[in-house]
């Protein structure tokens, strides 16, 4: 056995062991969720359930708030998105060709609202929405994920403008296009990988928000992480196990498909100051 | 007519570069070079030409119709940048029929020109690639065709090929040239290679400070430097003290013709091929010197010199410098000099 670790080397060793810690911490309580989702009877000190079932999952889907809640977590999200890019795709262009005063100074702004404890910034949003009557509203809820996915969606794409050389665009320019087809045939299709990525981190920001939902959604605007926090306080672990894993599927669907876009490369530039 | 005609044009940036009363005449087939150190002010010109730049005052006029208030995308030039010519998210073809597809030429029209200009290019049937699966200087030769393509009357050329390596390089400058020769294409190469520029051009612009320092043919720029710098940049040259007393200059023993006139201490140039080297040290009419060092570099040699004017290099061919070596006693002689105030 001993020539067997030998001929492996101490580095190989090393290298196993932290693998082994790192799946078991990170593959570990997903695979825990798994098995405890699938539970009918589950009692320590047993190593796995002793009986199986999918009445949990029965229960959960039967519910109304349930799949409501699921239709309205994506509607959020989908607009949230679909206003962010809106709003700071122009932003990021700006921040990455024109050269005005203070430009870093706003950039820079962009990542207080992640600086400050979530709730307190809530809280004082929520004063405003109040004068505003913005509580309990659909606009009033987006607006506060908008809070949240400001800074991915300039950041990013603003890394991913500054990624398209002078030269392309003038190149473009010189074979007949004009400003608006140069950005929309070169410069925009060029930084579509920085934009997706940060189109799909917005998308599940905004799906997993639940902080600022409950304050301002609550209680007609109750979206998948809200009712998943009711849940778990009502009912046993096992259907918040069902639930977490619905929650999840997007997410590791959406993640994959960003996959083929997400390099290392984009993901660091995004968070450059130049 | 002029095919490009650029007059008196003046562009300052705040932080004190650019270029003065540039003016500067280029007729129809010609390849004209813009040469100089960086920070001269040659891009400035080329940019302005493009549309890139908005000059302070002067025109630009391209077939006699001066095209200064038009923005790039309606000047009849095209431009090939030192790198980042391609966009890397369309394929060759696509990024060659970019400009053909704007002025909605027919499918079968754009295919056949893209063929043809990729031939002429030497690199036919890469309509398929893209520009990441291309080489440095294969993205280049395509950003040649993309411009060449849409018959510009002006090519600009802005050092399209320093980025790439020296064999390359020349490579690169023959196709050019021969591009040149066969399509008759008028075209503007700024470089700060004074090798390229003498190989390949029609005309050479030396530009130094933003001003215009010499403008003549490759030939007459290197036997006949106009100032003491385009003595310095263009070509190896020697450089010594000398003094002019009335119709002769003097200069470590040897004298020569006052040709223009000057007075006192003169800057003396000297090409190393100019020099000859004679073994002994029997006075003659040459000046005495020493020899410092002797460099075979394949089929000439460097020979350096120590004389009472001070270091000289020297180019000999092979078989002269077969009995020569350091510390030997020798005749030195000019066979042309060039004199300048100096500075």
């Amino acid at each position: 056995m001993m020539w067997y670790f030998k001929a492996l080397g101490k580095r190989k060793i090393i290298e196993f062991i932290l693998l082994v810690i790192f799946a078991v911490f990170f593959m570990g309580p997903l695979m825990n969720l798994i098995l405890l989702a699938f539970t009918g009877k589950w009692q320590y000190p047993a190593a796995l359930p002793q009986s199986w079932s999918l009445d949990w999952w029965k229960f959960v889907l039967a519910k109304d708030e349930v799949v409501k809640s699921i239709g309205l977590s994506f509607l959020i999200a989908a607009v949230v998105t679909a206003l962010s890019i809106l709003i700071c795709i122009p932003a990021a262009y700006a921040f990455a060709r024109i050269r005005f005063p203070l430009s870093r100074m706003f950039l820079f702004s962009f990542l207080l609202t992640h600086a400050f404890p979530k709730m307190g910034l809530y809280v004082s949003i929520a004063v405003l929405f109040y004068k505003l009557g913005l509580m309990n509203t659909f606009a009033g809820v987006v607006l506060i994920h908008i809070v949240n996915t400001l800074m991915f969606m300039t950041w990013i794409p603003s890394s991913a403008f500054r990624n398209v050389h002078q030269a392309q665009e003038e190149s473009a320019r010189d074979v007949g296009a004009s400003p608006f087809r140069v950005f929309w045939h070169i410069t925009f299709p060029m930084a579509l990988p920085g934009i997706t990525v940060a189109s799909i981190f917005t998308f599940l920001n905004s799906l997993d928000e639940a902080q600022g939902t409950y304050l301002v959604g609550i209680p007609d605007f109750r979206t998948m992480p809200v009712v998943m926090y009711s849940i778990i306080s009502d009912y046993p672990s096992t259907a918040g196990a069902v639930f977490s894993i619905i929650l999840t599927l997007p997410t590791i669907v959406l993640l994959l498909a960003a996959q083929r876009f997400v390099t290392a490369d984009v993901m660091s530039s995004g968070f450059q100051m130049k | 007519m002029n095919q490009l005609s650029i007059r008196s044009l003046t562009k300052r940036y705040k932080t004190g570069e650019g270029v003065t009363d540039i003016s500067i005449d280029v007729k129809k087939g010609e390849l004209v070079t813009l040469l100089g150190p960086s920070g001269c002010g040659k891009t400035t010109v080329l940019r302005s030409i493009g549309g890139f730049l908005e000059p302070d005052s002067g025109d630009i006029f391209i077939e006699g119709k001066s095209v200064l208030k038009l923005p790039p995308e309606k000047r009849p030039t095209g431009m090939v940048f030192q790198g980042y010519n391609l966009w890397p998210h369309m394929n060759v073809y696509n990024n060659l029929a970019f400009g053909l597809k704007l002025r909605k030429k027919s499918k079968s029209e754009i295919a056949a020109a893209v063929k043809r200009v990729l031939e002429l290019v030497r690199l036919p049937g890469a309509e398929q690639k893209f520009p990441g699966q291309l080489s440095g200087g294969q993205q280049q030769r395509i950003a040649v065709a993309r411009a060449f393509l849409l018959e510009p009357a002006v090519l600009l050329l802005d050092e399209p090929f320093s980025a790439l390596d020296a064999k390359l390089r020349h490579e690169l400058r023959e196709e050019l040239r021969d591009i040149q020769a066969s399509t008759g294409l008028t075209m503007v190469f700024v470089t700060h290679d004074q090798e390229e520029a003498l190989s390949i051009s029609d005309h050479i612009v030396v530009m130094n400070g933003g001003q215009i320092e010499q403008m003549a043919t490759p030939q007459e720029i290197y036997d006949y430097p106009s100032s003491l710098f385009v003595a310095q940049f263009i070509g190896k040259m020697n450089f010594v003290k000398g003094v002019a007393d009335g119709g002769r200059v003097h200069m470590g023993g040897l004298a020569f013709d006052n040709t223009k006139g000057l007075q006192g201490e003169v800057a003396v140039a000297v090409r190393p091929e100019d020099i000859s080297v004679i073994i002994g040290d029997q006075a003659g009419d040459g000046m005495a010197g020493t020899i410092h060092q002797v460099m075979i570099l394949g089929h000439y040699a460097e020979i350096s010199l120590e004389t009472a004017c001070g270091p000289l290099k020297a180019f000999l061919p092979r078989d002269q410098v077969r009995d020569m070596y350091a510390g030997q006693h020798v005749q030195v002689n000019c066979a042309k000099v060039l004199c300048y105030p100096s500075a």
